[in-house]
Protein backbone atom coordinates (compact mmCIF):
# COMPACT_ATOMS: atom_id res chain seq x y z
CA UNK A 1 0.00 0.00 0.00
CA UNK A 2 1.20 3.51 -0.87
CA UNK A 3 -0.18 6.64 0.74
CA UNK A 4 0.98 10.24 1.01
CA UNK A 5 0.64 10.48 4.79
CA UNK A 6 0.33 7.90 7.52
CA UNK A 7 -0.92 9.11 10.89
CA UNK A 8 0.01 6.78 13.74
CA UNK A 9 -2.64 6.76 16.45
CA UNK A 10 -6.37 7.54 16.51
CA UNK A 11 -6.51 9.53 19.69
CA UNK A 12 -7.35 13.22 19.82
CA UNK A 13 -4.11 14.14 18.03
CA UNK A 14 -4.40 11.67 15.17
CA UNK A 15 -8.05 12.52 14.57
CA UNK A 16 -7.24 16.24 14.52
CA UNK A 17 -4.41 15.64 12.05
CA UNK A 18 -6.78 13.75 9.75
CA UNK A 19 -9.27 16.61 9.83
CA UNK A 20 -6.71 19.05 8.44
CA UNK A 21 -5.18 16.53 6.02
CA UNK A 22 -8.62 16.00 4.54
CA UNK A 23 -9.16 19.76 4.32
CA UNK A 24 -5.88 19.97 2.39
CA UNK A 25 -6.90 17.04 0.16
CA UNK A 26 -3.88 15.00 1.24
CA UNK A 27 -4.58 11.29 0.93
CA UNK A 28 -3.86 9.59 4.21
CA UNK A 29 -4.69 6.78 6.57
CA UNK A 30 -4.85 6.76 10.38
CA UNK A 31 -3.42 3.56 11.84
CA UNK A 32 -4.67 2.54 15.28
CA UNK A 33 -3.30 -0.45 17.21
CA UNK A 34 -6.64 -0.85 19.07
CA UNK A 35 -9.79 1.17 18.57
CA UNK A 36 -10.47 4.90 18.36
CA UNK A 37 -9.52 6.54 21.71
CA UNK A 38 -7.84 3.32 22.77
CA UNK A 39 -5.84 4.71 25.70
CA UNK A 40 -8.86 6.58 27.05
CA UNK A 41 -10.85 3.33 26.95
CA UNK A 42 -8.32 0.89 28.31
CA UNK A 43 -5.47 2.63 30.11
CA UNK A 44 -7.20 4.86 32.65
CA UNK A 45 -8.43 4.33 36.19
CA UNK A 46 -12.18 4.21 36.83
CA UNK A 47 -12.68 7.57 38.55
CA UNK A 48 -10.56 9.63 36.17
CA UNK A 49 -12.06 12.80 34.77
CA UNK A 50 -10.48 15.37 32.47
CA UNK A 51 -8.78 18.29 34.22
CA UNK A 52 -10.38 20.70 31.74
CA UNK A 53 -14.02 21.76 32.10
CA UNK A 54 -16.30 20.57 29.30
CA UNK A 55 -16.68 23.99 27.67
CA UNK A 56 -12.92 24.01 27.02
CA UNK A 57 -12.89 20.66 25.28
CA UNK A 58 -12.97 21.04 21.56
CA UNK A 59 -11.60 19.12 18.63
CA UNK A 60 -11.81 19.95 14.97
CA UNK A 61 -15.36 19.01 14.06
CA UNK A 62 -16.55 18.51 17.62
CA UNK A 63 -17.23 20.81 20.53
CA UNK A 64 -19.10 20.19 23.77
CA UNK A 65 -22.87 20.24 23.27
CA UNK A 66 -24.04 18.55 26.47
CA UNK A 67 -26.01 19.99 29.38
CA UNK A 68 -23.08 20.58 31.76
CA UNK A 69 -20.47 22.90 30.23
CA UNK A 70 -18.85 23.44 33.64
CA UNK A 71 -18.55 19.71 34.38
CA UNK A 72 -15.52 17.47 33.90
CA UNK A 73 -15.84 14.58 31.48
CA UNK A 74 -15.41 11.01 32.63
CA UNK A 75 -13.73 8.53 30.32
CA UNK A 76 -16.94 7.31 28.68
CA UNK A 77 -17.74 10.92 27.76
CA UNK A 78 -14.22 11.46 26.43
CA UNK A 79 -14.53 8.36 24.25
CA UNK A 80 -17.92 9.58 22.92
CA UNK A 81 -16.40 12.95 22.18
CA UNK A 82 -13.47 11.46 20.26
CA UNK A 83 -15.77 9.13 18.36
CA UNK A 84 -17.86 12.11 17.23
CA UNK A 85 -14.75 13.79 15.85
CA UNK A 86 -13.73 10.49 14.16
CA UNK A 87 -16.59 10.64 11.66
CA UNK A 88 -15.20 10.69 8.11
CA UNK A 89 -11.68 9.86 9.38
CA UNK A 90 -10.03 6.99 7.45
CA UNK A 91 -9.07 4.99 10.53
CA UNK A 92 -7.82 1.45 10.24
CA UNK A 93 -8.24 -0.07 13.66
CA UNK A 94 -6.39 -3.10 14.96
CA UNK A 95 -3.24 -2.16 13.05
CA UNK A 96 -0.12 -2.06 15.19
CA UNK A 97 2.90 -0.30 13.74
CA UNK A 98 6.00 -2.30 14.61
CA UNK A 99 8.59 -0.39 12.60
CA UNK A 100 9.05 2.91 10.79
CA UNK A 101 12.23 3.42 8.80
CA UNK A 102 13.50 5.78 6.12
CA UNK A 103 13.03 4.73 2.51
CA UNK A 104 13.87 6.33 -0.83
CA UNK A 105 10.45 7.86 -1.18
CA UNK A 106 9.85 8.65 2.48
CA UNK A 107 9.09 5.98 5.06
CA UNK A 108 8.52 2.22 5.11
CA UNK A 109 6.17 1.01 7.81
CA UNK A 110 5.88 -2.52 9.05
CA UNK A 111 2.51 -3.21 10.60
CA UNK A 112 0.57 -6.16 11.97
CA UNK A 113 -1.46 -5.97 8.73
CA UNK A 114 1.42 -5.76 6.29
CA UNK A 115 3.80 -3.12 4.91
CA UNK A 116 2.87 0.45 4.03
CA UNK A 117 4.91 3.03 2.09
CA UNK A 118 4.34 6.68 2.90
CA UNK A 119 5.90 9.96 1.84
CA UNK A 120 5.26 11.50 5.25
CA UNK A 121 4.40 10.24 8.73
CA UNK A 122 2.68 12.02 11.61
CA UNK A 123 3.43 10.46 15.00
CA UNK A 124 0.28 10.86 17.10
CA UNK A 125 0.78 7.85 19.33
CA UNK A 126 0.57 9.77 22.59
CA UNK A 127 2.79 11.10 25.34
CA UNK A 128 1.80 8.61 28.02
CA UNK A 129 2.40 5.11 26.65
CA UNK A 130 4.60 3.80 29.45
CA UNK A 131 4.66 4.42 33.17
CA UNK A 132 8.00 5.94 34.21
CA UNK A 133 8.90 3.84 37.22
CA UNK A 134 12.24 4.68 38.84
CA UNK A 135 14.93 2.02 38.87
CA UNK A 136 14.89 1.85 42.64
CA UNK A 137 11.56 0.00 42.38
CA UNK A 138 13.65 -3.13 41.85
CA UNK A 139 14.73 -2.96 45.50
CA UNK A 140 11.17 -3.01 46.88
CA UNK A 141 10.63 -6.16 49.00
CA UNK A 142 8.50 -8.76 47.23
CA UNK A 143 5.94 -8.68 50.06
CA UNK A 144 4.85 -5.24 48.84
CA UNK A 145 2.60 -5.16 45.74
CA UNK A 146 3.59 -2.57 43.15
CA UNK A 147 1.17 -0.98 40.68
CA UNK A 148 1.43 1.72 38.05
CA UNK A 149 -1.49 3.91 36.95
CA UNK A 150 -1.88 1.50 34.01
CA UNK A 151 -2.59 -1.41 36.39
CA UNK A 152 -4.64 0.61 38.83
CA UNK A 153 -8.40 0.78 38.43
CA UNK A 154 -9.97 1.34 41.84
CA UNK A 155 -8.81 1.24 45.50
CA UNK A 156 -10.65 -2.00 46.28
CA UNK A 157 -8.29 -3.91 44.00
CA UNK A 158 -5.33 -2.94 46.20
CA UNK A 159 -4.45 -5.09 49.19
CA UNK A 160 -5.91 -3.94 52.50
CA UNK A 161 -3.48 -1.94 54.58
CA UNK A 162 -1.16 0.98 54.04
CA UNK A 163 -0.32 2.36 50.60
CA UNK A 164 2.71 4.39 49.60
CA UNK A 165 1.81 6.66 46.69
CA UNK A 166 4.95 7.99 45.02
CA UNK A 167 4.42 11.24 43.13
CA UNK A 168 2.20 14.26 43.77
CA UNK A 169 1.18 15.42 40.32
CA UNK A 170 -2.44 15.11 39.15
CA UNK A 171 -2.25 11.30 39.13
CA UNK A 172 -0.64 10.97 42.55
CA UNK A 173 -2.96 13.35 44.38
CA UNK A 174 -6.07 11.87 42.77
CA UNK A 175 -5.14 8.30 43.63
CA UNK A 176 -3.92 9.24 47.12
CA UNK A 177 -7.29 10.85 47.88
CA UNK A 178 -9.46 7.96 46.76
CA UNK A 179 -7.22 5.32 48.31
CA UNK A 180 -7.23 7.17 51.65
CA UNK A 181 -11.04 7.46 51.45
CA UNK A 182 -11.24 3.69 50.90
CA UNK A 183 -9.82 3.14 54.38
CA UNK A 184 -6.26 2.38 53.32
CA UNK A 185 -3.89 4.76 55.09
CA UNK A 186 -1.80 6.61 52.50
CA UNK A 187 1.73 7.92 52.75
CA UNK A 188 2.31 10.35 49.86
CA UNK A 189 5.85 10.97 48.68
CA UNK A 190 6.00 14.43 47.12
CA UNK A 191 8.81 15.89 45.05
CA UNK A 192 8.46 19.07 43.01
CA UNK A 193 4.85 19.63 42.09
CA UNK A 194 2.50 22.18 40.56
CA UNK A 195 -0.14 23.53 42.95
CA UNK A 196 -3.30 25.21 41.63
CA UNK A 197 -6.65 26.06 43.15
CA UNK A 198 -9.55 24.61 41.16
CA UNK A 199 -11.35 27.95 41.28
CA UNK A 200 -9.89 31.46 41.50
CA UNK A 201 -12.17 34.46 41.96
CA UNK A 202 -15.21 32.47 40.87
CA UNK A 203 -13.66 31.08 37.68
CA UNK A 204 -12.05 27.74 36.94
CA UNK A 205 -8.29 28.13 37.09
CA UNK A 206 -8.12 26.82 33.51
CA UNK A 207 -10.53 29.57 32.45
CA UNK A 208 -7.80 31.94 33.63
CA UNK A 209 -5.06 30.00 31.82
CA UNK A 210 -7.15 30.08 28.64
CA UNK A 211 -8.32 33.67 28.67
CA UNK A 212 -5.26 35.35 30.15
CA UNK A 213 -3.21 34.10 27.22
CA UNK A 214 -0.81 32.02 29.33
CA UNK A 215 -1.87 28.90 27.49
CA UNK A 216 -1.29 30.64 24.16
CA UNK A 217 2.38 31.22 24.92
CA UNK A 218 4.32 29.70 22.04
CA UNK A 219 6.98 27.03 22.50
CA UNK A 220 9.62 29.34 21.05
CA UNK A 221 8.72 32.06 23.58
CA UNK A 222 8.98 29.83 26.66
CA UNK A 223 12.08 30.57 28.78
CA UNK A 224 13.09 26.98 29.45
CA UNK A 225 11.32 24.75 26.96
CA UNK A 226 12.90 21.51 28.20
CA UNK A 227 11.61 22.26 31.67
CA UNK A 228 8.17 23.34 30.42
CA UNK A 229 7.82 20.07 28.51
CA UNK A 230 8.76 18.05 31.58
CA UNK A 231 6.52 19.97 33.99
CA UNK A 232 4.38 17.65 36.11
CA UNK A 233 0.63 17.92 35.58
CA UNK A 234 -1.06 20.31 38.04
CA UNK A 235 -2.64 19.09 41.25
CA UNK A 236 -6.20 19.20 39.93
CA UNK A 237 -9.07 16.73 39.94
CA UNK A 238 -12.57 17.27 38.59
CA UNK A 239 -14.67 19.69 40.50
CA UNK A 240 -12.68 20.63 43.60
CA UNK A 241 -9.23 21.69 44.74
CA UNK A 242 -6.98 18.76 45.55
CA UNK A 243 -3.75 20.16 46.92
CA UNK A 244 -1.53 18.76 49.66
CA UNK A 245 -3.52 20.62 52.34
CA UNK A 246 -6.70 18.84 51.25
CA UNK A 247 -4.89 15.52 51.39
CA UNK A 248 -3.50 16.29 54.84
CA UNK A 249 -7.05 17.05 56.01
CA UNK A 250 -8.14 13.66 54.66
CA UNK A 251 -5.46 12.03 56.82
CA UNK A 252 -2.81 11.41 54.15
CA UNK A 253 0.72 11.53 55.57
CA UNK A 254 3.18 13.62 53.54
CA UNK A 255 6.80 12.63 53.13
CA UNK A 256 9.59 13.95 50.91
CA UNK A 257 10.70 12.74 47.51
CA UNK A 258 11.61 9.06 47.46
CA UNK A 259 15.38 9.02 47.14
CA UNK A 260 16.44 5.45 47.85
CA UNK A 261 15.33 2.03 49.01
CA UNK A 262 17.93 0.54 51.27
CA UNK A 263 17.76 -2.61 53.40
CA UNK A 264 14.02 -2.89 52.81
CA UNK A 265 13.32 0.69 53.87
CA UNK A 266 12.18 3.60 51.72
CA UNK A 267 14.26 6.71 52.37
CA UNK A 268 12.72 10.09 51.64
CA UNK A 269 14.31 13.47 51.08
CA UNK A 270 14.35 15.89 54.01
CA UNK A 271 13.52 18.66 51.54
CA UNK A 272 9.72 18.39 51.59
CA UNK A 273 9.33 21.84 53.09
CA UNK A 274 11.18 23.42 50.20
CA UNK A 275 9.27 21.69 47.39
CA UNK A 276 6.07 22.82 49.11
CA UNK A 277 7.43 26.37 49.40
CA UNK A 278 8.41 26.38 45.73
CA UNK A 279 4.93 25.23 44.70
CA UNK A 280 3.26 27.87 46.89
CA UNK A 281 5.47 30.62 45.49
CA UNK A 282 4.80 29.55 41.90
CA UNK A 283 1.07 29.33 42.50
CA UNK A 284 1.04 32.84 43.97
CA UNK A 285 3.06 34.14 41.03
CA UNK A 286 0.52 32.59 38.67
CA UNK A 287 -2.35 34.26 40.56
CA UNK A 288 -0.46 37.57 40.39
CA UNK A 289 -0.25 37.11 36.62
CA UNK A 290 -4.01 36.58 36.47
CA UNK A 291 -4.59 39.76 38.51
CA UNK A 292 -2.29 41.77 36.27
CA UNK A 293 -4.03 40.51 33.17
CA UNK A 294 -7.47 41.26 34.64
CA UNK A 295 -6.29 44.63 35.91
CA UNK A 296 -7.87 43.96 39.28
CA UNK A 297 -6.70 44.06 42.87
CA UNK A 298 -5.15 40.85 44.16
CA UNK A 299 -7.80 38.21 44.84
CA UNK A 300 -7.88 35.38 47.32
CA UNK A 301 -4.54 33.96 48.43
CA UNK A 302 -4.54 30.40 49.66
CA UNK A 303 -3.05 28.99 52.85
CA UNK A 304 0.58 27.95 52.49
CA UNK A 305 1.07 24.21 52.25
CA UNK A 306 1.11 22.70 55.73
CA UNK A 307 4.14 20.48 56.09
CA UNK A 308 4.59 18.29 59.16
CA UNK A 309 7.16 19.67 61.63
CA UNK A 310 9.13 16.52 61.16
CA UNK A 311 8.08 14.36 58.24
CA UNK A 312 9.30 10.77 58.24
CA UNK A 313 12.34 10.18 56.10
CA UNK A 314 12.43 6.42 56.61
CA UNK A 315 9.63 3.92 56.08
CA UNK A 316 10.23 0.25 56.76
CA UNK A 317 8.68 -1.68 53.86
CA UNK A 318 9.04 -5.03 55.63
CA UNK A 319 7.02 -4.19 58.75
CA UNK A 320 3.61 -4.76 57.13
CA UNK A 321 2.62 -1.10 57.50
CA UNK A 322 2.82 -0.62 53.73
CA UNK A 323 1.17 -3.35 51.66
CA UNK A 324 1.34 -1.72 48.24
CA UNK A 325 3.10 1.03 46.32
CA UNK A 326 1.47 3.09 43.58
CA UNK A 327 4.04 4.57 41.20
CA UNK A 328 2.51 7.90 40.16
CA UNK A 329 5.89 8.95 38.84
CA UNK A 330 4.86 10.05 35.40
CA UNK A 331 4.58 8.65 31.93
CA UNK A 332 6.67 8.64 28.81
CA UNK A 333 6.04 7.93 25.16
CA UNK A 334 7.09 4.63 23.60
CA UNK A 335 9.21 5.02 20.47
CA UNK A 336 10.59 1.49 20.43
CA UNK A 337 9.04 0.98 16.97
CA UNK A 338 10.62 4.13 15.52
CA UNK A 339 13.75 3.06 13.64
CA UNK A 340 14.76 6.61 12.77
CA UNK A 341 17.43 8.36 14.88
CA UNK A 342 15.23 11.19 16.12
CA UNK A 343 14.96 10.28 19.82
CA UNK A 344 17.46 11.81 22.26
CA UNK A 345 19.34 10.05 25.07
CA UNK A 346 16.50 10.79 27.49
CA UNK A 347 13.90 9.18 25.22
CA UNK A 348 12.32 12.41 23.97
CA UNK A 349 11.52 13.00 20.34
CA UNK A 350 13.66 15.80 18.91
CA UNK A 351 11.32 18.18 17.11
CA UNK A 352 10.73 21.86 16.43
CA UNK A 353 7.09 22.57 17.12
CA UNK A 354 6.09 19.12 15.91
CA UNK A 355 8.33 19.17 12.85
CA UNK A 356 10.93 16.41 13.18
CA UNK A 357 12.28 16.83 9.64
CA UNK A 358 12.46 14.81 6.43
CA UNK A 359 8.72 14.30 6.27
CA UNK A 360 8.31 13.20 9.87
CA UNK A 361 5.98 15.11 12.21
CA UNK A 362 4.54 14.78 15.70
CA UNK A 363 1.37 15.90 17.44
CA UNK A 364 -0.08 15.50 20.93
CA UNK A 365 3.07 16.08 22.99
CA UNK A 366 3.35 18.51 25.94
CA UNK A 367 4.00 22.15 24.93
CA UNK A 368 4.41 21.00 21.33
CA UNK A 369 3.70 24.45 19.89
CA UNK A 370 2.19 26.30 22.85
CA UNK A 371 1.43 25.68 26.51
CA UNK A 372 -2.12 24.63 25.60
CA UNK A 373 -0.73 21.72 23.56
CA UNK A 374 -0.63 19.55 26.64
CA UNK A 375 -4.43 19.49 26.77
CA UNK A 376 -7.10 18.21 24.38
CA UNK A 377 -8.19 21.76 23.59
CA UNK A 378 -4.67 22.54 22.37
CA UNK A 379 -4.65 20.09 19.50
CA UNK A 380 -6.67 22.05 16.96
CA UNK A 381 -4.21 24.90 16.41
CA UNK A 382 -1.23 22.54 16.59
CA UNK A 383 -2.67 20.14 14.05
CA UNK A 384 -3.57 22.96 11.67
CA UNK A 385 -0.06 24.40 11.80
CA UNK A 386 1.79 21.08 11.59
CA UNK A 387 -0.33 19.90 8.66
CA UNK A 388 0.20 23.30 6.98
CA UNK A 389 3.94 22.71 7.25
CA UNK A 390 3.54 19.16 5.95
CA UNK A 391 1.60 20.48 2.96
CA UNK A 392 4.34 23.04 2.21
CA UNK A 393 7.04 20.36 2.56
CA UNK A 394 5.19 18.11 0.09
CA UNK A 395 4.90 20.98 -2.36
CA UNK A 396 8.52 22.06 -1.84
CA UNK B 1 23.48 45.91 39.51
CA UNK B 2 25.96 43.38 40.77
CA UNK B 3 26.34 41.00 43.65
CA UNK B 4 29.74 40.02 42.32
CA UNK B 5 28.61 36.70 40.85
CA UNK B 6 29.62 36.02 37.27
CA UNK B 7 26.28 34.54 36.29
CA UNK B 8 27.08 34.65 32.59
CA UNK B 9 29.98 32.27 33.15
CA UNK B 10 27.66 29.89 35.01
CA UNK B 11 25.02 30.06 32.28
CA UNK B 12 27.67 29.50 29.62
CA UNK B 13 29.02 26.52 31.56
CA UNK B 14 25.53 25.07 31.78
CA UNK B 15 25.13 25.23 28.02
CA UNK B 16 28.57 23.73 27.34
CA UNK B 17 28.20 20.92 29.87
CA UNK B 18 24.77 19.95 28.56
CA UNK B 19 26.59 18.50 25.59
CA UNK B 20 29.69 17.35 27.50
CA UNK B 21 28.61 15.38 30.55
CA UNK B 22 32.07 13.87 31.02
CA UNK B 23 33.59 17.31 31.62
CA UNK B 24 30.98 17.87 34.33
CA UNK B 25 32.34 15.02 36.46
CA UNK B 26 34.16 16.56 39.42
CA UNK B 27 35.97 14.90 42.33
CA UNK B 28 36.42 16.99 45.46
CA UNK B 29 39.20 15.85 47.76
CA UNK B 30 40.30 16.32 51.34
CA UNK B 31 43.14 14.69 53.24
CA UNK B 32 43.22 14.49 56.99
CA UNK B 33 45.77 13.60 59.62
CA UNK B 34 45.20 12.61 63.23
CA UNK B 35 46.97 14.89 65.67
CA UNK B 36 46.25 13.88 69.24
CA UNK B 37 43.17 12.91 71.19
CA UNK B 38 40.16 13.64 68.98
CA UNK B 39 41.97 16.49 67.23
CA UNK B 40 42.64 16.10 63.52
CA UNK B 41 43.75 18.44 60.74
CA UNK B 42 42.24 18.32 57.27
CA UNK B 43 43.80 20.02 54.27
CA UNK B 44 42.16 20.79 50.97
CA UNK B 45 43.99 22.03 47.91
CA UNK B 46 43.43 19.95 44.79
CA UNK B 47 40.36 18.69 43.00
CA UNK B 48 39.50 17.21 39.64
CA UNK B 49 37.11 18.78 37.16
CA UNK B 50 36.60 19.82 33.52
CA UNK B 51 38.64 16.79 32.58
CA UNK B 52 41.81 17.66 34.47
CA UNK B 53 43.48 18.23 37.82
CA UNK B 54 42.71 21.61 39.35
CA UNK B 55 44.27 23.49 42.27
CA UNK B 56 42.76 26.05 44.62
CA UNK B 57 44.58 29.36 44.81
CA UNK B 58 45.61 28.43 48.38
CA UNK B 59 45.61 25.32 50.45
CA UNK B 60 42.98 25.51 53.25
CA UNK B 61 43.53 23.91 56.64
CA UNK B 62 40.71 22.88 58.98
CA UNK B 63 41.15 21.86 62.58
CA UNK B 64 38.54 19.58 64.11
CA UNK B 65 38.29 18.62 67.73
CA UNK B 66 35.69 18.32 70.43
CA UNK B 67 34.85 20.99 73.04
CA UNK B 68 36.06 20.98 76.61
CA UNK B 69 32.74 19.67 77.90
CA UNK B 70 33.54 16.50 75.96
CA UNK B 71 36.80 16.36 77.89
CA UNK B 72 38.73 17.36 74.77
CA UNK B 73 41.10 20.24 73.98
CA UNK B 74 38.85 22.19 71.61
CA UNK B 75 41.49 22.86 68.96
CA UNK B 76 38.75 23.39 66.42
CA UNK B 77 35.04 22.95 65.73
CA UNK B 78 33.44 19.52 65.96
CA UNK B 79 33.19 17.57 62.70
CA UNK B 80 29.41 17.82 62.59
CA UNK B 81 29.64 21.61 62.81
CA UNK B 82 31.50 21.52 59.49
CA UNK B 83 28.22 20.38 57.95
CA UNK B 84 26.65 23.63 59.15
CA UNK B 85 29.51 25.57 57.55
CA UNK B 86 28.87 23.75 54.29
CA UNK B 87 25.12 24.24 54.35
CA UNK B 88 25.19 27.94 55.26
CA UNK B 89 27.85 28.79 52.70
CA UNK B 90 26.23 26.75 49.95
CA UNK B 91 22.78 28.28 50.42
CA UNK B 92 24.29 31.76 50.68
CA UNK B 93 26.22 31.26 47.44
CA UNK B 94 23.01 30.08 45.82
CA UNK B 95 21.09 33.13 46.99
CA UNK B 96 23.75 35.47 45.60
CA UNK B 97 23.81 33.66 42.25
CA UNK B 98 20.05 33.44 41.85
CA UNK B 99 19.67 37.09 42.89
CA UNK B 100 22.26 38.12 40.32
CA UNK B 101 20.49 36.14 37.64
CA UNK B 102 17.16 37.73 38.57
CA UNK B 103 18.57 41.24 38.74
CA UNK B 104 18.09 41.58 42.50
CA UNK B 105 20.65 43.69 44.36
CA UNK B 106 21.57 42.22 47.74
CA UNK B 107 22.51 44.58 50.53
CA UNK B 108 23.11 41.95 53.18
CA UNK B 109 22.53 38.23 53.63
CA UNK B 110 22.94 36.67 57.03
CA UNK B 111 22.05 33.18 58.14
CA UNK B 112 21.89 31.43 61.46
CA UNK B 113 22.00 27.68 61.32
CA UNK B 114 21.00 25.31 64.09
CA UNK B 115 21.41 21.57 64.02
CA UNK B 116 19.52 19.57 66.65
CA UNK B 117 21.63 16.66 67.83
CA UNK B 118 20.89 14.00 70.44
CA UNK B 119 24.36 12.86 71.44
CA UNK B 120 23.09 9.68 73.08
CA UNK B 121 23.41 8.22 69.58
CA UNK B 122 27.16 8.69 69.18
CA UNK B 123 27.72 7.70 72.82
CA UNK B 124 25.84 4.45 72.26
CA UNK B 125 23.58 5.32 75.16
CA UNK B 126 20.34 4.57 73.29
CA UNK B 127 20.19 2.33 70.23
CA UNK B 128 17.04 4.10 69.00
CA UNK B 129 18.77 7.46 68.71
CA UNK B 130 20.55 8.25 65.45
CA UNK B 131 24.12 9.51 65.33
CA UNK B 132 23.54 12.51 63.10
CA UNK B 133 21.38 15.60 63.27
CA UNK B 134 17.69 15.12 64.04
CA UNK B 135 16.86 18.32 62.22
CA UNK B 136 18.52 21.43 60.91
CA UNK B 137 17.04 24.91 60.84
CA UNK B 138 18.41 27.73 58.73
CA UNK B 139 17.10 31.26 59.22
CA UNK B 140 18.05 33.89 56.67
CA UNK B 141 17.90 37.64 57.21
CA UNK B 142 18.12 39.29 53.83
CA UNK B 143 18.15 42.96 52.94
CA UNK B 144 17.64 43.33 49.21
CA UNK B 145 15.91 45.57 46.70
CA UNK B 146 13.08 43.09 46.22
CA UNK B 147 9.64 42.17 47.55
CA UNK B 148 9.29 39.68 50.41
CA UNK B 149 7.87 37.14 47.93
CA UNK B 150 10.89 37.57 45.64
CA UNK B 151 13.22 37.07 48.61
CA UNK B 152 11.33 33.91 49.62
CA UNK B 153 11.74 32.71 46.06
CA UNK B 154 15.50 33.32 46.16
CA UNK B 155 15.81 31.21 49.28
CA UNK B 156 13.63 28.45 47.85
CA UNK B 157 15.53 28.35 44.56
CA UNK B 158 18.88 28.30 46.35
CA UNK B 159 17.78 25.12 48.18
CA UNK B 160 16.64 23.59 44.93
CA UNK B 161 20.10 24.03 43.41
CA UNK B 162 22.22 23.43 46.51
CA UNK B 163 24.77 20.61 46.57
CA UNK B 164 25.00 20.55 50.36
CA UNK B 165 21.23 20.78 50.89
CA UNK B 166 20.88 17.75 48.63
CA UNK B 167 23.72 15.89 50.33
CA UNK B 168 22.14 16.45 53.74
CA UNK B 169 18.52 15.75 52.82
CA UNK B 170 19.12 12.66 50.66
CA UNK B 171 21.07 9.49 51.34
CA UNK B 172 24.47 9.05 49.69
CA UNK B 173 26.49 5.89 49.25
CA UNK B 174 29.62 6.14 51.37
CA UNK B 175 32.49 3.66 51.13
CA UNK B 176 35.18 3.68 53.82
CA UNK B 177 38.19 1.44 53.30
CA UNK B 178 41.57 0.79 54.79
CA UNK B 179 44.29 1.42 52.20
Amino acid sequence: MHVTTVVIGAGHAGLAASHFLRAASIDHVVLERGEVANSWRHERWDSLRLLTPNWLNRLPGASYEGPDPDGYADMAEVVDFLERSAKDVPVRTGVAVTSVRRSDGGYSLTTSQGPIEARTVIIASGACNVASVPGLAAAVPSSVEQVTPFDYRTPSRLPDGGVLVVGASATGVQLAAEIQRSGRPVVLSAGEHVRMPRVYEGRDVLWWMHHSGIWSQRYDEVDDLTRARRLPSPQLAGASTLDLNVLTSLGVELVGRLSAIRDGAALFSGGLRNVAALADLKMNRLLDTFDEWAGTAPGERFQPTRVPDSSRWRLDLTSGEIRSIVWATGFRPDYSWLDVPVVDAKGSLVHDGGVVGDGLYALGLPVLRRRRSTFICGIEDDAREVVDQLRLDLAG
Amino acid sequence: MTNGVNVQALLDAREVLKGAPEAAQFTWRASSKWQHGVHSTTKIEKFFGLGQEQTHKHESVFEADHPAIFAAEDNGITPIEYLLVGLASCLTAGIASVAQNRGIKLNSVEASVEGGHDIRGILGADADVRNGFNDIKVTFSIDADASPADIEALVAQSQKRSAVFDALTNPTNVTVEVA
